[in-house]
């Protein structure tokens, strides 16, 4: 039988999986790839956490989060069609005009 | 081999069962349209390959099985190979969960009864919707790999009619929903059941619009006329199969026919009852649910060629403007119904 | 209940391996599909946690709509330039190997953390699963302005999404220039 702990060391997992993709790569679609990643390791951890608590709130969460998701992804790539119009890259360092 | 009980072995049989009815379906399917298209057009269709032209698909699938595979030098080649998999697949996957008779011991060899279905799992509607949105990857991949301009615009245009009219179909699905009260597709038949004649408590007299909208997102969803500008020769070559041949073109093929079998068969279980009707015993109800399931793909086959074909815009229009918005109210009403009258 | 773990192990394979490529790997229309395939993992272990409802959502909403749209996007921008956006992973290897160590230490770090707390010893044995009419009541009512609160989100990201990506902008640009 799987344990809590078996699901939480996954997460883990997969959350510095997501976690290195944010960091290291340097394409915007990856990145925000890796994003998703990230939110899929959390709401991993909010269902098993409702399974071996016996609450149906777990998988409730997860509904806002997944909808977050979405809303956040529409936004990002809206973004980034519209830095692609401006410089032809995807690559994040090429938006360097603010900084300090 | 403990596990091999009676009970399991009927399981694999049913399995089997089904695959091989999908696959003679497709092939059925070939010839009456083709039969049914030239009667429409007032001519005699197939006769020459066997008795009234009935080994035709065999024909066909031999022609096909001949041919050269051929894929475009810059194609994408995991991607190409992907693609007929992946729209093959959900096809068939769709199919898993639809239930065509009443649980049955086929008579007295088991000892628990066992239902004629795949899998019954009680989200059975969300999983069809699950699959359905999953065959969308099959062609935009398809168009994407050819690297070439008819199937990426014919890819990127029928996978936004897809995503579009999949919208309106989970509406009317939710509209049943409420009026059955469970969402594995075993328990909205039942829901059905009784009544006179059998007939009566058809969801289809509930829900006359609601029907309406399945079919129409439903032809949409199958890239059938009049909504299939994607594929339309005149326009696009052959949109997003323009660079398959041979057994990949077949895979779509049969996925697209398979996709019109899962849809009818969805919509006789929603909206017609499933496998009841009258004057049959129970144990017989699958002959009623092909009867009714060979209607709906009549109809489909009657509706592409008597109907001329929705240019893309009027059909995207009439997708998001008219029938995303009459699903909205039809499921209103129902909710307002199934309130007032405590159905 | 073996079965049970082994299945665990399969479906935790799927979703560790693919997202690993996704990350890994340089071509963006690979990723976008690796992510679906690791999205698949997932909803096997969610049905395996007995939320078979979260399971086809996430299906239905993730892997067939959100990717979707990543797809379309990588398809858009990928469209007139394919050298321009097959990028690299990194600029020097040297940056990519403290990378990786980085990241394996990061995720020992979480594992020790997450496995240290005594109150992780609960088994499932007993455990209630809930029928989606459970959930819908509990979300509609304890969690109704959350819902609410939700759909404007979603409106508000709608009309974003288009304000920013909207080809009126590039219009005033050039004519105004």
């Amino acid at each position: 039988m799987a344990e809590l702990t078996h699901y939480l060391i996954l997460s883990g997992v997969l959350f510095t999986i997501g976690t290195a993709g944010v960091l290291l790569r340097r394409n915007v679609i990856t990145v925000l790839l890796s994003i998703e990643v990230m939110l899929n390791a959390v709401n991993l951890t909010f269902i098993a956490f409702g399974h071996f608590l016996g609450s149906p709130d777990g998988q409730i969460i997860v509904f806002f989060v997944i909808t977050v998701a979405a809303a956040e992804a529409a936004v990002g790539l809206a973004l980034v069609i519209a830095l692609f119009r401006h410089v032809e890259t995807l690559n994040p360092d090429a938006f360097r005009q603010l900084r300090g | 081999m403990d596990f091999l009980t009676p009970a399991a072995i009927a399981q694999l049989g049913i399995l089997l069962f089904v695959f091989i009815m999908l696959l003679s379906s497709a092939a059925g399917m070939v010839y009456m349209e083709r039969k049914v298209a030239a009667r429409i057009q007032q001519r005699m269709g197939p006769t020459l390959v066997g008795p009234y032209g009935l080994l035709q698909p065999l024909a066909d699938i031999i022609k096909l099985a001949m041919k050269e595979h051929v894929r475009p030098g810059s194609a994408d080649p995991i991607l190409f190979a992907l693609a007929p998999i992946i729209s093959a697949a959900t096809a068939f996957t769709a199919f898993a969960v639809v239930p065509f008779g009443a649980e049955t011991t086929f008579f007295g060899l088991l000892d628990t009864p066992v239902p004629l279905q795949v899998a019954d799992v009680n989200v059975a509607i969300l999983w069809v919707f699950a699959v359905t949105s999953m065959g969308v990857y099959g062609i935009v991949l398809a168009g994407w790999s050819s690297n070439s301009k008819y199937s990426l615009l014919g890819a990127l245009r029928s996978s936004a009619q897809m995503i579009s009219y999949e919208l309106s179909y989970g509406m009317a699905l939710a509209a049943v929903l409420v009026l059955a009260g469970t969402m594995s597709i075993r328990g909205i038949v039942e829901a059905q059941s009784g009544g006179i004649l059998d007939v009566s408590r058809w969801f289809l007299w509930l829900q006359p619009i609601g029907f309406f909208i399945f079919m129409t997102a439903g032809i949409a969803e199958t890239n059938r006329a009049p909504f299939d500008f994607p594929e339309a020769e005149q326009e696009l070559v052959a949109g997003y199969h323009t660079e398959y041949s041979s057994m990949s073109f077949a895979m779509f093929f049969l996925a697209e026919y398979i996709n019109m079998v899962t849809v009818s068969a969805i919509a006789a279980s929603l909206y017609l009852g499933g496998w009841n009707g009258p004057f049959l015993p129970e144990w017989l109800g699958w002959i009623w649910f092909l009867a009714k399931v060979g209607f709906l793909l009549f109809f489909y086959v009657w509706m592409r060629w008597t109907l001329p074909r929705y240019r893309y815009d009027q059909l995207m229009a009439f997708g998001w403007k008219f029938l995303l918005p009459l699903s909205v109210v039809n499921l209103l009403l129902t909710a307002a119904g199934v309130l007032y009258f405590g159905v | 209940m073996a079965f049970n773990l082994i299945l665990f192990y399969l479906f935790a394979a799927i979703a560790v391996v693919t997202a690993l490529l996704v990350v890994v790997q340089s071509n963006p229309v690979y990723s976008v599909l690796l992510l679906i395939g690791s999205f698949m993992g997932l909803a096997g272990l969610y049905v395996l946690l007995d939320a078979p409802f979260v399971a086809v959502i996430q299906i239905i909403v993730y892997a067939g709509a959100i990717m979707v749209l990543f797809l379309f996007v990588v398809m858009l921008l990928n469209a007139p330039r394919e050298a321009a956006v097959r990028s690299r992973l990194l600029e020097s290897a040297g940056t990519r190997v403290i990378g990786a160590i980085l990241a394996l230490a990061f995720a020992a770090e979480m594992a020790w953390a997450l496995t240290r707390s005594r109150t992780l010893a609960m088994s499932a044995a007993g455990r209630p699963s809930f029928s989606v009419p459970q959930i819908g009541q509990r979300l509609f009512q304890e969690y109704a302005f959350a819902f609410e609160a939700t759909s404007i989100l979603i409106l508000v990201a709608m009309v974003g999404a288009v304000t920013l990506a909207g080809r009126h902008l590039v219009k005033d640009r050039r004519s105004g220039s």
